[in-house]
């Protein structure tokens, strides 16, 4: 974590309390700040997203909406274009589809459509990943298609304390930033949780710079490049693995756009060993640019083949047990480490 | 409200349904605003025809691409930025030239832009569908509908900030069966918005009448669905003044939105090189061109005769001739900078 500001004691949170926590500190900073979204008010956000937020801003700031994401989200637009700060949720990523063109076409390329004379200060929050049996519909990451599309950045925190420095930067950003979360970080008491979605969180304001990967383990061995839930299953998996000697590097990208290439670049310059872990699906996306990221500066850093987790190109199933056959989980990762590592 | 614009014309302004008459001086700036209006439209028309050959390649020439004319639907720009200044927002559709000049973008700026050059209003990355000023707070959009929801943003930051700004959201009839304008009606009428939605309803969706899109003959009706005031207007400026004002001083006094529906005319095609041969009305259509009707009606009521015609004639030809030869001596973007203005 890089800390811009010097930062106060640190107390144990939920990744959902400092993402709270750090719209909390903005919106008393900058007026211009709102939230907005289904069920943000009163409910406090399906996901914990504004767990206590409406107490103490009141309704002008945490504003429940209709359901009518293509409405909501151009106004945000609307909003940030006349200069405030709007922080926009769509519920699921999955909704995406009601309203992909005012985030796309809109929100995204006013910027560049207007040569730089529009900004768009704006954050969509949206909430990701599976792994409790929701279905194809409410458990898709689909980060890997905002990226595509070109004129917003995409952050993707994995933990408490990069979820409030990366809130924090993505509000203070002059572009429009697009916040996913998974599910499965933000320490929910109603849902399976990792073991490191509660943890130390700097009390006082700081940013984490958005296009900045962690190395969230060192390790000489291979390369794990990840991001979000998945920085934890690779986590388990390279603790598992240490006493047999094979030390895994994980990568945590944290943001998808802007990508720290030169992070990929010089972790797999050390171990020549590269799997990328992906909740997202495999083909045509975050998988594949990070391997192009390697083969486009040179080919020959790679020692042995590339290992891809993914899910593979099929719709989240719901019955558990298949659902948790196309997720990411340790039993793929682990294999795929051991096979970049058996020779 | 004027129901047979053929008739207006003829119909002595006293005699129209208005209690007093509208300002002389309002009168002739309307005029004046929709003749500046076609007047860019018919130099446009002209340069984008003269290097389409042999034959038509739309990517070909000094102005490429698509190109939607707003001919014919001048009455409604007009009447509605007589109300607005610089500081309103208007979102306009793909057709978006006529209110742009009408809300007093930068003439240059604009048609550097459709030249696609470096000091045009998008430095050339965003081309005539996609116009953004920041000075009057005027965007399009070139996909139906989609035009509606940031108009509500931005009358959100104004009644935020406790103004009596407002935003005036334009579309056209066919967007009235898309979701984001249902949405947005909604939306606006819930949180009282200071928004004005304006339909221009020119019978056509490219080919399709609007009698094989809509179930209604009146997309105002459908205001009553969101409990506000809906207005279906003729193509005629006055009447569209008026409805216009109706509409933005309820916005300005905090008491929400209305749905304003013109009647108006696309006196040429969806865009140019559409042939229209769907159009069975196409050899009549001139007849109903709003602006030698209204010059006659000024003159008929002694505001204008052939010398202050001559006169506006000469002021906007030169300021369309100055802006356009402002775009054609400008630079061209450098290609290597195709990739800057992505991220601010």
């Amino acid at each position: 974590m890089t800390i811009t500001e010097a930062p106060h004691a640190t107390r144990r949170l939920s990744t959902s309390m400092a993402m709270v926590e750090a719209i909390s500190q903005e919106m008393e900073r900058d007026p211009s700040v709102f939230y907005m979204g289904e069920d943000v008010g009163k409910y406090g956000g399906i996901f914990g997203s504004t767990t206590g937020l409406l107490d103490k801003f009141g309704p002008e700031r945490i504003i429940d909406t209709p359901i009518s994401e293509t409405a909501f989200i151009g106004l945000g637009t609307g909003a940030a274009v006349e200069g405030m700060r709007p922080i926009v949720e769509v519920m699921f990523t999955d909704f995406m589809g009601v309203c992909l063109d005012q985030i796309y076409n809109h929100m995204a390329k006013i910027h560049f459509e207007s040569g730089g004379n529009v900004k768009v200060p704006m954050v969509l929050t949206m909430a990701a990943g599976g792994g409790y049996s929701d279905g194809a519909q409410h458990s898709q990451c689909l980060w890997g298609t905002f990226a595509h599309l070109p004129g917003m950045k995409v952050v993707v925190p994995s933990n408490p304390a990069d979820a409030k420095g990366l809130m924090t930067s993505a509000i203070r950003d002059d572009n429009p930033v697009v916040y996913i979360f998974h599910k499965g970080i933000m320490g929910l008491a109603w849902m399976a949780k990792n073991r490191r979605a509660i943890d130390e969180v700097p009390d006082g304001e700081y940013t984490v710079p958005i296009g900045e990967a962690r190395v969230a383990r060192e390790g000489g061995d291979v390369t794990l490049v990840t991001l979000s839930l998945s920085v934890h299953h690779a986590l388990d998996v390279a603790e598992k693995l240490a006493p047999e000697g094979i030390d895994v590097e994980v990568l945590d990208l944290r943001s998808l756009v802007p990508l720290d290439r030169e992070a990929i670049l010089a972790s797999v310059g050390k171990t020549g060993r590269l799997v990328v872990v992906d909740e997202d699906y495999l083909s045509f996306g975050v998988s594949g640019e990070v391997v192009a990221t390697v083969t486009d500066q040179d080919p020959g850093m790679l020692r042995v083949p590339v290992q891809r987790v993914a899910v593979p190109d099929v719709p989240i199933p719901y019955a558990h047990d298949l659902e948790y056959a196309v997720l990411p989980r340790h039993d793929r990762i682990e294999q795929a480490i051991r096979t970049a590592t058996s020779r | 409200m004027t129901t047979e614009a053929a008739s207006s014309a003829s119909i002595p302004q006293q005699a129209r349904g208005r209690a007093a008459p509208l300002d002389p001086a309002v009168r002739v700036k309307l005029y004046e605003t929709m003749a500046l209006s076609r007047a860019f439209e018919e130099a446009i028309l002209s340069e984008y025809h003269a290097d389409k050959g042999p034959g038509f390649d739309i990517g070909k020439g000094l102005i490429p691409g698509e190109m939607h004319l707003s001919a014919g639907q001048e009455p409604v720009a007009a009447g509605f930025c007589a109300h607005l200044t610089a500081d309103d927002a208007v979102t306009a559709t793909h057709r978006p030239h006529h209110f742009a000049i009408a809300h007093g973008v930068d003439l240059r700026k604009m048609a550097a832009e459709i030249y696609g050059r470096e000091t045009g209003l998008g430095r050339g990355r965003g081309g005539h569908m996609h116009l953004f000023d920041p000075e009057t707070h005027f965007s399009c959009s070139g996909i139906i509908a989609e035009g509606y929801p940031p108009a509500l943003g931005q009358a959100f930051a104004f009644m935020r900030r406790g103004t009596d700004r407002i935003a005036v959201a334009v579309t056209g009839e066919g967007a009235a069966n898309q979701g984001g304008f249902h949405e947005s009606l909604n939306l606006a009428a819930l949180w009282k918005l200071p928004v004005v939605f304006v339909v221009e309803d020119n019978d056509w969706g490219i080919s399709v009448p609007r009698t094989a899109s809509t179930s209604i003959s009146s997309n105002a009706d459908r205001a009553a669905a969101y409990g506000i005031p809906g207005e279906r207007v003729e193509n005629d400026v006055e009447a569209v003044y008026d409805a216009a004002g109706r509409a933005v001083a309820r916005a300005r006094a905090g008491q929400g939105p209305s749905l304003i529906e013109v009647h108006t005319l696309r006196l040429w095609g969806h865009f140019e090189g559409d042939a229209q041969g769907y159009r069975p009305e196409l050899s009549e259509v001139s007849e109903h061109d709003p602006i030698p009707r209204y010059e006659q009606l000024l003159r008929n009521d002694g505001l204008l005769d052939d010398e202050k015609v001559a006169e506006i004639k000469r002021l906007v030809d030169t300021a369309v001739g100055d802006a356009i030869d402002f775009a054609k001596s400008s630079p061209v973007p450098d290609p290597t900078s195709a990739t800057s203005h992505v991220f601010a």
